[in-house]
């Protein structure tokens, strides 16, 4: 099944899909939340009739507009990247991702498409009211194709709802509502579309800030400001709660992820929070290195947050590598061993099949369901491939939840100000405020390196290792694309910067 | 659905591929508009006319060819994962030219954009040439074949250093895209002209129809000779074997007397028509008959690709790898399962036709670029 795996380039290919996935994420979490504010602004411009939230609603929608080209350009790639450079990959899970894409291109895609048409084209077009349904259904299909890539991605941090075919070696679905409905789908769903409303929250409070520094557009940015630091803050809200679900079913389902994301070597009972801390960048599984340098803990709190209960233990990495049997868990090493049996009788089944052999197909077959749950680990070497690099995942996670509870405070204070009708005065807190949509992206850039490099070395959870669902290419090809995506996301990226800042220069138009 | 046998899923899901394919070959009158841009439209007006009639566009097109590779992905994903992983670099190039496009329109005219307007231009014409040019390569190794082996996990071994690109230079494939390119010009005038009011325009899109189509004529003649004397690859129904067979394409036309022959042939006089009709009779509705003519043109290459015991994606390396419908779809559940969401496939057609028929009721005029808080964007 494997042949002889050429590690660089696995990580060149690696390095293309965080490169396209990463430029990708800048555009589409302002799609997710932009949308919505735009149905906002337009609501309240057609029932108070008053112009001024007209020209406010065509100012960020031309905004929108430059962010949405890009994130289509963007985007392509993204389907079909899953072909070309993890073509192993797309086959073994092509039966179950068919239906949630299927459902992506008819639900949610034309609908994107078609009423996107008429918000840009139809003011003077269309009546009023339609164009306002048109912008509500663009901000419902958009965050609906989220839905449908966000459970893809769900079934492979977990996979539910299939069964292994061993005749033609792939996963089968045997539950579209499991798949769908998959705690980690759903969780990850509701804090990713949250995270991007909260992200293009920041992203006005960015540029209204400046306006405000700059004594330009005053009412247009108060307007804008207090429609979107109220959807801010509830979006906030959501995002906490869901990251806490989220780092919950972690715990559940992976938990060398949640041990990386809390840099727990060694699991304990009553496991403390590490609030901050330096990680001790040497640290290896099973050496007796301490695992921080600094830190700040809270007692006990880790876990109540993964388990909801005070005096449960939780494992650390060395207890996912080597075991802990006290604690009833199986260790890396173990189902390293159960894995090679799996492969060892899978490829027994096929012989025999190939031979007519039905008595040992059958021997083979029942052998390997007994270990078929271990398949993955059967083509790792060692068991400490298991572990992700765990100071990057912990920085990500800590970055994350810091920003996390620092944004509804900044939202908050500026609904604050506003009320109080000093806004305009407060210069370095302004200042701060042009900053919040880079601190935004650092949040939600770090999310994804928490939920994708927390889960190497699987591309599926426990059944995939990336080594196996790559496609057999060369390095310097892999090499090559990856610099040509590099060069044009980034010549498009300065393109897509330069417009905006203009645009936002010139502000609103009228005005 | 579930009541349907694998069989029959399979082939209901080949329909739907097919019909999704075809609708995007018609909808490459963007991709044609784009490669006409330069030579059609000579003022700074026209052009700005000509960008924002396909502007509004393009994404319906972009979005259908997404459609189309998930629902490859969706019901046939051994052809997904065989051709994208394998074909690496012929994919590539496809997605590059589709990725440059999509930001040209809205970027092209926008103060500060970087790269100059006349840089996204160049994107949509090479998009509008290149993109289909290479997209109609791949089609053509439906017939011609690639060099390709499947190990017994599946997995794919591209057995051409090519990777792909080597699709680009057989002449059956070349000649494929050449047509494809020159058809979707033809489409892009027919839809400019229907599209527009002005009178320069419409008397260029009408000529730009008619020679457009002279131009394709030798090279869909040689496709179509080439399709019925060629050898293809048959796959025995009862064992799955895969050989060679002559005339297995004409057999696959005659077999299939409607939507083969059938939608051939009248799917060439329709596209004729809408041409002649433009260019003499002074016709606008053109597109119509044209765009009719395409999508059955493009149903009946489906289908004697995939139908009747044919290997849709045959491996001219190891025979036995080919890809067939009966071997390369999803399982009986996943299919069943899609086929209740596609079940939502006419009101999502329906809906977009009303869409587009309030926003086209009223042709794109000159007047429209100038007037206060335009539409007209690019
Ligand atoms: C308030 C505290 C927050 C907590 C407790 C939290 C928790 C989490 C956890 C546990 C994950 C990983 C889920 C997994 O892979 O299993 C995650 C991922 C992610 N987070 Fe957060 N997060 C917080 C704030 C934020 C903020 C402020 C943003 C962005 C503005 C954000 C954006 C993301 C994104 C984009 C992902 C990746 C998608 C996903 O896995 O859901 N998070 N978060």
């Amino acid at each position: 099944m494997l042949e002889q795996l050429d590690v660089s380039q696995l990580n060149w290919a690696r390095a293309q899909f965080a490169l396209t996935a990463m430029y990708h994420w800048i555009f589409v979490p302002l799609t997710l939340g932009l949308s919505f504010l735009l149905a906002f602004f337009e609501t309240l411009y057609v029932k108070t009739g008053n112009e001024q939230w007209k020209r406010i609603t065509k100012f960020w929608m031309k905004l929108f507009g430059i962010n949405f080209a890009i994130g289509v350009a963007t985007g392509i790639i993204m389907e079909f990247e899953f072909g070309t450079n993890w073509s192993n990959y797309s086959w073994m899970v092509g039966d179950i991702f068919g239906a949630p894409l299927a459902a992506e291109g008819i639900f949610a895609f034309f609908l994107e498409t078609t009423f996107f048409a008429v918000m840009f084209f139809g003011w003077n077009r269309v009546s009023k009211n339609f164009h306002l349904l048109s912008t509500w259904l663009v901000a419902i299909g958009s965050n609906l194709s989220a839905l449908w890539i966000l459970v893809a991605n769900g079934w492979m941090q977990h996979p539910v709802g299939m069964a292994f075919n061993p005749d033609n070696a792939r996963f089968e679905m045997q539950n579209f509502w499991e798949v769908l409905f998959s705690p980690v789908a759903m969780s990850h769903f509701v804090h990713t579309t949250s995270s991007g409303f909260l992200l293009s929250c920041l992203f006005i409070v960015t540029v209204c800030s400046w306006y405000l520094l700059k004594g330009r557009h005053v009412e247009m940015a108060k307007k804008s400001l207090a429609v979107a630091c109220t959807f801010g803050i509830i979006s906030a809200a959501f995002v906490g709660f869901t990251g806490d679900e989220s780092a919950y079913v972690a715990a559940q389902v992976q938990p060398m992820k949640l041990a990386a994301m809390e840099g727990l070597w060694d699991g304990e009972i009553n496991a403390d929070l590490v609030a901050l801390g330096i990680v001790n960048p040497a640290k290896k599984p099973g050496d007796d290195q301490d695992a921080f340098q600094i830190e700040v803990k809270i007692p006990y709190l880790l876990s109540l947050l993964a388990n909801r209960e005070f005096g449960s233990f939780v494992p650390g990495v060395n207890d996912l590598v080597y075991g802990n049997p006290e604690q009833g868990v199986m260790g890396a090493e173990e189902k390293i061993v159960l894995g090679k049996q799996a492969i060892h009788q899978l490829a027994l089944y096929k012989k025999a099949q190939e031979n007519n052999d039905d008595v040992v197909a059958a021997a083979a077959l029942a052998a390997f369901s007994e270990h078929q749950d271990y398949l993955g680990y059967g083509y790792l070497n060692s068991a400490e491939e298991t572990v992700p690099n765990v100071p990057l995942v912990f920085y990500s996670f800590h970055m994350m939840v810091v920003l996390g509870t620092l944004f509804p405070v900044l939202f908050a204070a500026i609904l604050f100000f506003l009320y109080k009708k000093n806004l305009g005065e407060q210069k370095w807190f302004l200042r701060l405020g042009v900053l919040s949509v880079f601190l935004g992206y650092v949040a939600s850039q770090s999310g994804w390196v928490v939920a994708e490099v927390g889960r190497q070395p699987w591309a599926i959870q426990g059944l995939l290792p990336v080594s196996i669902a790559r496609t057999n290419l060369t390095t310097t090809t892999v090499q090559m694309t990856f610099f040509m995506f590099l060069i044009i996301f980034t010549t498009l990226l300065i393109a897509e910067v330069r417009i905006m800042t203009k645009q936002i220069q010139n502000g609103p138009e009228g005005e | 659905m579930g009541s349907l046998d694998l069989s029959q899923l399979q082939h209901l899901w080949w329909l739907l591929v097919s019909v999704v394919g075809a609708l995007f070959v018609f909808l490459t009158f963007v991709q044609g508009g784009q490669g006409l841009l330069l030579t059609i439209a000579r003022t700074d007006t026209e052009k700005s006319l000509v960008v924002n009639s396909l502007g509004k566009k393009w994404e319906l097109t972009f979005t259908t060819l997404v459609l189309f590779g998930g629902a490859f992905f969706a019901a046939f994903p051994l052809f997904y994962s065989t051709s994208f992983g394998g074909a690496y670099w012929v994919w590539m190039l496809i997605l590059f030219t589709f990725i440059v496009q999509a930001v040209s329109y809205e970027y092209r005219r926008k103060p500060d954009n970087f790269l100059g307007a006349k840089t996204y231009e160049v994107f949509l014409f090479i998009n509008g040439t290149v993109g289909v040019l290479l997209i109609g390569a791949a089609v053509g190794t439906f017939f011609t074949g690639s060099n390709f082996s499947l190990s017994e996990y599946n997995f794919v071994t591209w057995e051409h250093p090519g990777r792909g690109i080597e699709a680009a230079f057989s002449l059956f494939n070349l000649s494929f895209g050449i047509f494809m390119v020159f058809l979707a010009r033809v489409l892009g005038a027919l839809y400019l002209n229907n599209n527009i009011e002005h009178e320069v325009l419409i008397e260029r899109t009408r000529d730009a129809a008619f020679k457009n189509l002279l131009l394709l004529l030798p090279f869909l003649l040689y496709v179509l000779y080439r399709l019925l004397v060629m050898d293809g690859y048959a796959v025995d129904p009862a064992t799955g074997v895969v050989s060679l067979e002559k005339g297995k394409y004409l057999s696959n036309l005659l077999a299939m007397p409607i939507n083969g022959l059938g939608f051939l042939l009248v799917g060439l006089v329709l596209v004729v028509w809408g041409v002649v009709a433009t260019r003499f009779m002074a016709s606008r509705k053109g597109i119509w008959f044209a765009g009719l003519g395409t999508v059955l043109v493009v149903l009946a290459v489906f289908s004697i690709a995939g139908y009747n015991n044919t290997a849709f994606y045959p491996s001219k390396f190891d025979l036995q790898s080919s890809l067939t419908i009966g071997n390369a779809s999803s399982s009986h559940y996943t299919l069943a399962t899609m086929s209740y969401i596609a079940l939502a496939i006419p009101f999502v057609l329906a809906y977009v036709w009303y869409v587009w028929s309030l926003l086209d009721k009223r042709k794109l005029t000159e007047a429209d670029l100038f007037v206060e808080g335009s539409d007209e964007k690019y």
